[in-house]
């Protein structure tokens, strides 16, 4: 390992006998040391102590029945990752997991775009359009919680507002029906993350050049053309990244389902976290919930690697990859 | 580069271990160390607000003058917090010396990490406690000891009552259908109940086990944490047969029991609702979701009805209460503070500041409150003190109750399938 530091091969062939003697370069390349160690030690430090370190205390937890006190001595194995995954609430979490996930990329995304388009032209109050979509994302999704549930009680703010505007026949028991709960959930989702989506797009569509439209407008393309042929094709890069986001903030759901419904009732609105803090926490059940801690993390990074690695390889290419290649 | 980089995470990963393990070798020594000379306590309790964050401080203060030897290093902590906070605790080297006690199962755990200290031998707890300190034992051993005890039944508006024309609080089944029936037909939510925590419905089922259960059968369940016999089933029966009365406010499931005006507190302070099964906190929590200052005069109580055809006793109480535990650093201070903190005058300024029911049934005259008086002489004449079975039996175990009622409540499973999830989580299954 040291040689390989010793002699750097990754000098062009050409290069290998230096006859002039290179000052500049070689200090540059302890300096380049010099620098790796001190930008990158604490990040790193913190990066190993606060997150591998957990990772692989939580695996080792997993594997242990244990009830948060004195010794772990219980060994199990995998049958707490097979109970968990063979289980029907757990069952159950996953797919509430994988629902939000798709609705958000079926409603919110083609919602965020419109609204970004929208917000993006020329048009009076624009600042102050943009600052009422975007400010629900400023709060903290605790207080979001709060205020809707309070919103969503039977005959609350929400069923008041329904039949004001004469939509008194959809009323639901929005938090108390089984099989409303988890769409209703999704709203509060989706208005308070709707925000953020739509100020990545615009930040998106400021980078495209005006040029192109102007192109596309003298080649005699009508305004849904330029939109669908120009526009949104420049806006991938931005969109993947937002789907990416967006997946892993459905995956890891939690503290909206913990406020509003505890994952009630009846288990209709369970996430994988909201279920991990149930049983870790909730009924000492620490070595059973490290293994939905770590079913969690690995369904996370293994969408993670796949999403990297397939769809946004274009948009980080040499970002990313030329360094990882 | 890369060798560089992962040779330098296999040292950091490494210095971070050792680092570890130092700090744990150095302070287990003082963790171990006899309590002699002067000595300060680190006290975490639950009470945030007034009465008790005030009372907590000026006993704590007196205490010290009186003992010069013992300070107090006084932490309030938010009562969720505690599930939380404890374990971690119990397994670090520095643990509070006194720490908020629930008793049952919960403390039960909790002495597993070999933490908590026995205080059997610091007082003759249970003549001063009576019925209230089997809940904080384990194995017969006084782990922890209540300050403030809990009991738990049926609140309601009398004003209500007069609107749909019940002239008398039900004492049996029969009278609370009936009840239930004419509040229906004044068109008011009968019974709100806060579904979402899924705590308040399983008082119901709860209840419905003591009328149905004997008292032998639930002492004898209280140790071995299975339900063998046929009452537990019965139990649910009856619960199924009251939900079929439709007693409860609408879209129960969903409605949180102290949070907002909406929540089933909110709903009987605002005269939303006529009747909740709940602790005798119940006035207080309801006091600060309404406007309405005469709230207390319009509020009375009755015990949980009678089951016709039950083994169990009517005069057995669903309860609790709120305590405290030692750890072994310091033991033999904090038991003698524990012994002050349930003395009669002590108990009486207790009782008298409205934060509770007194431990100390000498102490019963300090209570202010009419109802509050009645709801404490349920307490006292009790033949037995049932603990909230979810604090009772191991958390696991009662959580897994708790969520199993809750799901009854929402339309799923049987009264057998209640028992069998207890069993199945008491015999280790997820």
């Amino acid at each position: 390992m040291t040689t390989d530091l010793a002699t750097p091969v990754d000098r062009p062939p050409g290069e290998s006998k230096p006859t002039a003697p290179r000052p500049a370069r070689r200090r540059s390349s302890t300096r380049t040391k010099l620098e790796l160690a001190l930008f990158l030690g604490p990040a790193l430090v913190l990066f190993v102590g606060f997150v591998l370190v957990p990772i692989g205390i939580a695996v080792y937890y997993s594997l242990y029945d244990w009830n948060g006190f004195g010794p772990i001595s219980d060994f199990v194995g995998i049958k707490n990752y097979k109970d968990a995954l063979s289980g029907n609430v757990f069952q159950g979490a996953i797919g509430h997991n994988v629902i939000i996930a798709l609705l958000s990329l079926v409603v919110q995304l083609p919602l965020s775009i419109g609204l970004a388009l929208l917000l993006n032209r020329k048009l009076r109050g624009r600042g102050f359009l943009r600052v009422i979509v975007f400010a629900p994302y400023v709060l903290s999704e605790a207080i979001t919680a709060v205020i809707w549930l309070l919103m969503l009680q039977p005959n609350g703010f929400a069923d008041q507002f329904l039949r004001a505007v004469g939509l008194g026949g959809v009323i639901e028991q929005w938090l108390a029906n089984p099989k409303v709960v988890l769409y209703t959930l999704f709203v509060v989702i989706t208005w308070k993350y709707i925000g953020f989506g739509i100020i990545l797009l615009l930040a998106g569509l400021q980078g495209i050049p005006a040029e192109l439209r102007e192109a596309a407008a003298l080649d005699g393309a009508s305004a849904w053309q330029t939109t669908w042929h120009i526009v949104v094709p420049l806006l991938g890069p931005t969109i993947r990244i937002w789907i990416f986001l967006s997946v892993i903030g459905s995956l890891q759901l939690f503290d909206l389902v913990w406020i509003m419904t505890l994952g009630g009732p009846a288990n209709a609105t369970t996430t994988m976290a909201s279920y991990m803090i149930d049983h870790g926490f909730k009924r000492y059940e620490f070595g059973y919930g490290s293994a939905v801690a770590v079913v969690l993390f690995a369904v996370c990074f293994v969408f993670a690697l796949l999403y990297q690695r397939f769809a946004l390889r274009r948009d980080t290419a040499g970002a990313l990859t030329r360094m990882a290649g | 580069m890369r060798i560089t980089r992962k040779t330098c995470a296999i040292a950091v990963a490494a210095a971070m271990a050792l680092s570890v393990t130092a700090c744990g070798g150095d302070d287990t020594p003082a963790a171990s160390a006899p309590p002699s000379g002067p000595v300060t306590l680190t006290w975490w309790h639950n009470g945030t607000t007034d009465p008790l964050n005030t009372l907590w401080q000026q006993l704590a203060d007196e205490y010290h003058a009186a003992h010069p030897d013992v300070s107090f290093k006084i932490e309030p902590i938010q009562n969720e917090q505690f599930p939380t906070k404890v374990p971690l605790a119990l397994q670090s080297s520095t643990p509070p010396d006194i720490y908020q006690q629930w008793g049952g199962g919960q403390e039960a755990g909790q002495i597993t990490s070999g933490k908590v200290a026995d205080l059997s031998s610091v007082a003759p707890w249970a003549e001063q406690l009576g019925l209230a300190a089997p809940g904080w034992q384990v194995d017969g051993k006084q782990y922890g000891v209540p300050f403030i005890q809990h009991v738990v039944g049926f609140w309601y508006r009398k004003d209500l009552f007069t609107q749909a024309g019940i002239t008398a609080a039900p004492t049996t089944m029969d009278e609370l259908t009936t009840a239930i029936t004419k509040l229906k037909g004044a068109g008011l939510a009968p019974i709100a109940v806060g579904g979402k925590d899924r705590w308040p419905d399983a008082f119901y089922w709860g209840y419905f086990a003591t009328r149905e259960c004997s008292t032998d059968v639930l002492k004898a369940a209280s140790k071995t944490v299975k339900l063998d016999d046929p009452c537990w089933t019965r139990a649910g029966q009856d619960l199924k047969n009251f939900l079929a009365l439709n007693p409860f406010q609408p879209g129960f499931v969903g409605t949180p029991a102290q949070q907002g005006a909406g929540s089933s507190a909110g709903m009987v302070a605002n005269g939303q609702a006529a009747m909740e099964l709940q602790g005798d906190w119940e006035p207080g929590t309801m006091s600060a979701l309404t406007t309405d200052k005469d709230l207390k005069s319009k509020l009375g109580w009755f015990p949980f009805p009678a089951v016709a055809g039950g083994a169990g006793d009517p005069g057995v109480v669903l309860g609790g209460g709120d305590g405290f535990s030692c750890t072994t650093r310091a033991a033999a201070a904090c038991g003698e503070f524990l012994k002050y903190l349930v003395s009669t005058p002590v108990q009486n300024r207790l009782a008298a500041s409205g934060a509770g029911l007194p431990v100390n049934p000498a102490s019963a005259p300090s209570l202010t409150d009419e109802t509050l008086k009645k709801v404490f002489d349920q307490g006292h004449k009790a033949t037995y003190i049932q603990s909230y079975f979810d604090v009772a039996w191991p958390t696991a175990v009662g959580q897994a109750l708790n969520d199993a009622v809750a799901n009854f409540f929402a339309g799923q499973g049987t009264p057998d399938s209640i028992v069998q999830a207890v069993n199945q989580a008491a015999a280790g299954n997820k």
